[in-house]
């Protein structure tokens, strides 16, 4: 029963050529998070894999004791997305064009991935607030929200280990889309969307205090959740769990990252 | 025999330390420390079901300077911990602290770099609760624990020789890792 109803709603996403709803975006085909059915355009496969992760609790060598040790999941990211996309995809992607063009960019966006029905924009650092102020101000765009920043750190993609992607909304025309911008982490720095998006202020507070990414021209770029002399950025992939070890009568358990192995 | 035996009818004789601990175990003032769930809990146990006014404590304080029992309620962060002290430091004298839910008193859950392992390593605590997060009743059942712990505290010298008597025990005391042959 509940079988068939999936089925159902399926083939209902199946069917990008339908007219879509007023401000939904059309569905794209394959949507699992395994790696062979990332979605990729008809041809060449661009999916990149940037890292593999092993085991649980960041456990090195032989695995813990969870019974997951032997648990392996790739990280990989959906390859770019070919014209036409679809929709008011096309719309925003042609006006954003044009608006930046005007402000002096060439290419507003040298990525665009469409992955599970949602479409990112992968933007250079240096371009973001051009981009962000064209989204916000274009009559055909009027991205007017920005409802977060979120940080991502991958450690193996040399060269954009650091992530920040900002995700926005339009309430005039009821679409959401994603920025996305990578930055080394050598040299993490980024324009900061204060002047554009006032409620920047305190989602790029936090995604530095997490992720230490410098966003450049914050009015007072300070952490936010963690104490102001804390070593560290803690959401970043290589910085220790922590705990202390629990202790019952006769014996005592290490906290789950320093727990030994089985085999 | 005693004194006892020439009392008129009607006079009852005790100790100050029975009737300052009688006085002060009816009428507790807690302090407003809710830090997560368990603060969803105690709210109730201040509201009409379980009426924590029958114990003469309905009344919560906003302000530390007015209250004389801290019931912290969740997981304290490291951020938090300093503002928890603060708080404690600010509540006059007599002041007690019930750790209320698993982290609160041992960290719980939250074994990680984020929080106190356990508000004893901030202020000291007279009351463990375990629970996550502890019914209602909980909560009144460790606060009459603690009145009878009020109602026979000492006062002056004695409370003093009371103090470095239970700090020498706890240093002297077997660490709970290191029992052997107790597994329960």
């Amino acid at each position: 029963m509940s079988e068939g109803k999936r089925d159902d709603r399926r083939e209902e996403k199946r069917d990008p050529a339908g007219t879509p709803e007023v401000g939904k975006g059309p569905e794209q085909p394959a949507a699992e998070q395994a790696h062979e059915n990332l979605p990729t355009p008809a041809g060449e496969r661009t999916v990149r894999q940037v890292g593999v992760r092993r085991g649980m609790f960041g456990v090195r060598g032989t695995g813990d004791t969870s019974g997951y040790g032997g648990l392996t999941q790739s990280i990989a990211f959906p390859g770019d997305a070919q014209r036409p996309y679809g929709g008011w995809y096309d719309d925003v992607a042609d006006a954003l064009e044009v608006a930046t063009r005007g402000a002096g960019l060439d290419v507003a966006a040298p990525r665009v991935v469409i992955h599970r029905g949602e479409i990112t924009f992968h933007v250079r650092p240096d371009d973001l607030p051009v981009v962000a102020r064209a989204l916000r101000d274009d009559e055909r765009l009027r991205f007017e929200l920005c409802s977060g920043v979120s940080g991502v750190h991958y450690p193996d993609d040399a060269g954009a280990e650091l992530h920040a992607v900002y995700h926005l909304l339009s309430m005039s025309h009821n679409r959401r889309i994603r920025l996305e911008v990578a930055v080394p982490d050598a040299d993490p720095r980024i324009p900061s969307l204060v002047p554009v998006y006032p409620t920047c202020d305190w989602h790029e507070r936090e995604t530095y205090d997490m992720f230490g990414i410098r966003f450049e021209g914050h009015p007072a770029l300070t952490r936010i959740l963690m104490p102001d002399d804390w070593p560290g950025h803690p959401q970043r992939k290589d910085y220790p769990l922590g705990g202390i070890p629990v202790e019952y009568k006769g014996g005592s358990v290490p906290p789950p990252d320093q727990r030994r192995s089985y085999n | 025999m005693g004194l006892e035996e020439k009392l008129p009818s009607g006079v009852l004789l005790t100790t100050v330390e029975g009737v300052a601990g009688y006085m002060r175990k009816a009428s507790f003032w807690p302090a407003t420390f809710g830090l997560a769930c368990c603060a969803i809990e105690m709210m109730t146990s201040g509201g009409p079901k379980y009426d924590l006014a029958r114990f003469g404590m309905e009344v919560f304080r906003a302000s530390p300077r007015q209250a004389d029992l801290m019931i912290v309620a969740g997981r304290v962060s490291q951020k938090m911990a300093p503002v928890l002290r603060q708080i404690y430091d600010q509540m006059p004298e007599p002041k007690w602290v019930l750790a209320m839910g698993v982290c609160a008193s041992s960290g719980g859950m939250f074994n990680n770099y984020a929080i106190v392992q356990g508000v004893d390593h901030v202020v000291p605590v007279d009351m463990y609760l375990p629970g996550c997060p502890p019914r209602p009743e909980m909560l009144i059942d460790a606060i009459l624990k603690l009145h009878d712990k009020v109602q026979h505290g000492k006062l002056g010298s004695n409370r003093r020789n009371e103090v470095v008597e239970q700090e020498a025990a706890a240093l002297n005391a077997l660490p709970t890792s290191e029992m052997r042959g107790q597994l329960r």
